[in-house]
């Protein structure tokens, strides 16, 4: 689904700009449900904003289908994947409904001036996707007013009415309370299992571990690990990328592995 | 069975249920679509309305009846007795004519603001704020001085005079680079990234307009024209214009505006930021493009046949906003409307308001209204700004 070979990017001049990603190699099937992890400034969000077309890639290639993006046009790409990001704004003036309706923008035609209304199947896509987002009940309210979380919920709602085939989140839940955390990965889970390929970005190891069956870890720019959760969900990994004490144990419920932080390890340094 | 019964029942239950909600979702969402309707439907009441009285004000004398036989004889549904040909002339020719250019220049200016305010994401952009209006005055100037656009004296069109709204939209287009230019510099060394700060593009547009204000003046005192002219020039009237200029300058606008509606839908993913714009499938640069020379395209029109007038594209679609919503596929029709019916109004006070026959240019009329609201929005933004960065 996802091929990405020797990807360098870089933020500023295409020559001379800083170097963020040095040389990316990563193969995401159809189907998959992938945590991207990795310390601050290690390159989680740029690599998932290359991906969705929105930095340009210094060097090596991205490949979305058997396509190279650069070949698509946005419109394309947007029907290809869809994307929540994170601290997203919202305009003011606009209803819920209206917002999770521009997710549809790709599927209307050339044509979609000033007359042509969204069509019955846009419309039943918002409804579906404000239901699998739990964002149903704000259908009707003003973007402006809502919570950090509600805005999370509705852009989650947005990125499923463009298109469920593939999924990229950055950070997508950070701003969510447990719970809805929770809820949210769950809807994730879901959607998985119907089909789509999820890539999520994101800070919380435990939740990672919890839903994805597969962890990539990106540090300083490069992939430091990747593969089975539990494989490579190790003590000594997670100290390497993390530097600092890192216990593991296994999840109550499901047995998956856990991180637990150890206070005054990172004062104490490490070793 | 009794089972099997009970079950259906529920299903029965559950499908009237969603289906309850749907037709629910439905009436709240033809109820919304109605209210729109209803208000689009009293601006266009109060167009027409409008302009049969705005025909029948002024100094020359006529009555409500005699107005609307003249007008109805001049489309060929002549009622009673012929009217007097004087007061056909008046109302006709004259007042009509300045109706219906003030009409379209107000709806072209309202356009113009919602779209420039969508591309540029900032509430305090508009034709007049941006230097638009200035560049695209300054364009025709240098057509009509020049001799390009026919010959001399604006008053009287000479035969080129189809360039004139053309070389308009070259200053109006050069106008914005420059103050978009302008901005980013500024932004650049404030530190702010890159990012255009809402005052700065504002303070970009203020210095561009002074200085392409001040050419006009300079280019007309050489041409020895007298420095009323000048001032009626830079603050925008509809004094002695007639259908010529309508017939000039409506094709511009009508191609400017089909630019822009077209893209209407375009405008809303824009305001959502360029990155969320893409990742939604918009090729956010090219529809800024195609917007932004929409949009000067309409400026430029509009000043090329009325002078400057401010605040028309700053007040309507603000206004509007509170009621009709963000949406531009209704905010942009609602601007047309509403900004024509102001311009429309604001004419008439203009040149009804002073004792004698004597006129003001149709720009103070329209500053007097949006100064002080315009110094509303800026504390507002102010707010809002602080608000962000606490």
């Amino acid at each position: 689904m996802i091929r990405v070979t020797n990807l360098r990017v870089r933020y500023g001049r295409p020559k001379s700009g800083r170097e963020v990603l040095h040389g990316i190699d990563l193969r995401i099937a159809r189907g998959e449900f992938v945590g991207l992890l990795g310390p601050n400034g290690s390159g989680k969000t740029t690599l998932i904003k290359a991906l969705a077309g929105l930095l340009p890639a210094a060097s090596g290639r991205i490949e979305i289908a058997g396509t190279d993006i650069r070949c698509l046009s946005h419109r394309e790409r947007a029907l290809r994947l869809s994307c929540v990001m994170q601290r997203a704004e919202v305009p003011a003036g606009y209803s819920v409904r209206e917002l999770v309706l521009m997710g549809r923008y790709a599927h209307t035609g050339a044509l979609s001036g000033l007359f042509s209304d969204h069509g019955p199947e846009d419309h039943a896509a918002a409804e579906a996707a404000l239901k699998d987002a739990r964002a149903l009940d704000l259908a009707e309210r003003q973007a402006a007013e809502l919570s950090g979380g509600e805005v999370q919920r509705v852009l989650l709602a947005r990125a499923l009415a463009q298109g469920r085939e593939l999924l990229l989140l950055d950070e997508a839940v950070s701003a969510l309370d447990m719970a809805r955390r929770v809820e949210a990965y769950d809807l994730l889970a879901t959607l998985n299992t119907g089909g789509s390929t999820v890539l999520s970005a994101l800070h919380d190891l435990n939740l990672a571990a919890l839903y994805c069956p597969r962890l990539v870890f990106l540090k300083a720019g490069a992939v430091a690990l990747d593969g089975p959760t539990t494989e490579i969900f190790t003590e000594t990994n997670l100290r390497d990328i993390y530097e600092t004490d890192i216990r593991v144990a296994a999840h109550p419920v499901t047995g998956a592995p856990q991180a637990h932080l150890v206070p005054g390890a990172a004062a104490a340094a490490l070793g | 069975m009794m089972t099997t019964g009970a079950g259906g029942d529920r299903a029965d239950a559950r499908a009237d249920d969603r289906a309850g909600g749907r037709a629910q979702e439905r009436d709240h969402r033809s109820a919304i679509r109605g209210a729109k309707a209803f208000w689009i439907a009293c601006i266009c009441a109060a167009t027409l309305a409008s302009g049969v009285a705005a025909c029948g004000l002024g100094s020359f004398p006529s009555t409500p009846a005699e107005t609307l036989r003249a007008l109805l004889q001049a489309v060929g549904f002549g009622v009673g007795q012929p009217v007097d040909p004087a007061l056909s002339v008046v109302v006709v020719d004259i007042r009509l004519a300045r109706v219906v250019l003030a009409w379209l220049t107000g709806a072209s200016l309202a356009v113009a603001g919602c779209v420039f305010q969508g591309v540029l994401r900032n509430p305090l952009a508009d034709a007049f704020t941006l230097g638009v209006s200035g560049g695209a005055a300054f364009g025709a100037s240098v057509a009509i001085l020049s001799g390009l656009a026919g010959h001399a004296a604006f008053n009287g069109l000479g035969g080129g005079a189809g360039l004139l709204p053309l070389c308009a939209l070259a200053g109006a287009l050069l106008a914005l680079g420059a103050v978009l230019a302008l901005g980013r510099a500024g932004a650049g060394m404030g530190g702010m990234g890159g990012a255009m700060r809402r005052e700065t593009l504002v303070l970009a547009g203020i210095v561009v307009s002074t200085f392409l204000s001040a050419l006009i003046s300079l280019l007309k005192s050489l041409d020895e024209e007298s420095v009323a002219s000048i001032v009626f020039w830079i603050m925008g009237s509809f004094q002695g214009r007639g259908f010529e200029h309508v017939r000039l300058a409506w094709s511009y606008m009508a191609v400017g505006l089909g630019l822009v509606l077209w893209r209407a839908r375009e405008l809303d993913l824009l305001a959502l930021g360029e990155g969320q714009a893409r990742l939604l499938g918009l090729d956010a640069g090219r529809s800024r493009l195609w917007l932004l020379i929409g949009a000067s395209l309409l400026s430029g029109a509009a000043v090329a046949v009325s002078g400057v007038i401010g605040f028309v594209g700053l007040v309507v679609p603000h206004l509007l906003r509170l009621v009709v919503g963000a949406g531009h596929r209704t905010l942009l029709p609602a601007s047309a409307l509403l900004g024509g019916l102001l311009l429309l109004w604001s004419d008439v006070l203009a040149r009804s308001i002073l004792p004698g026959g004597a006129e003001l240019p149709v720009g103070v009329v329209t500053a007097l209204i949006g100064g002080p609201f315009f110094c509303l929005l800026l504390g507002r933004s102010g707010r809002m700004n602080g608000r962000g960065q606490s």
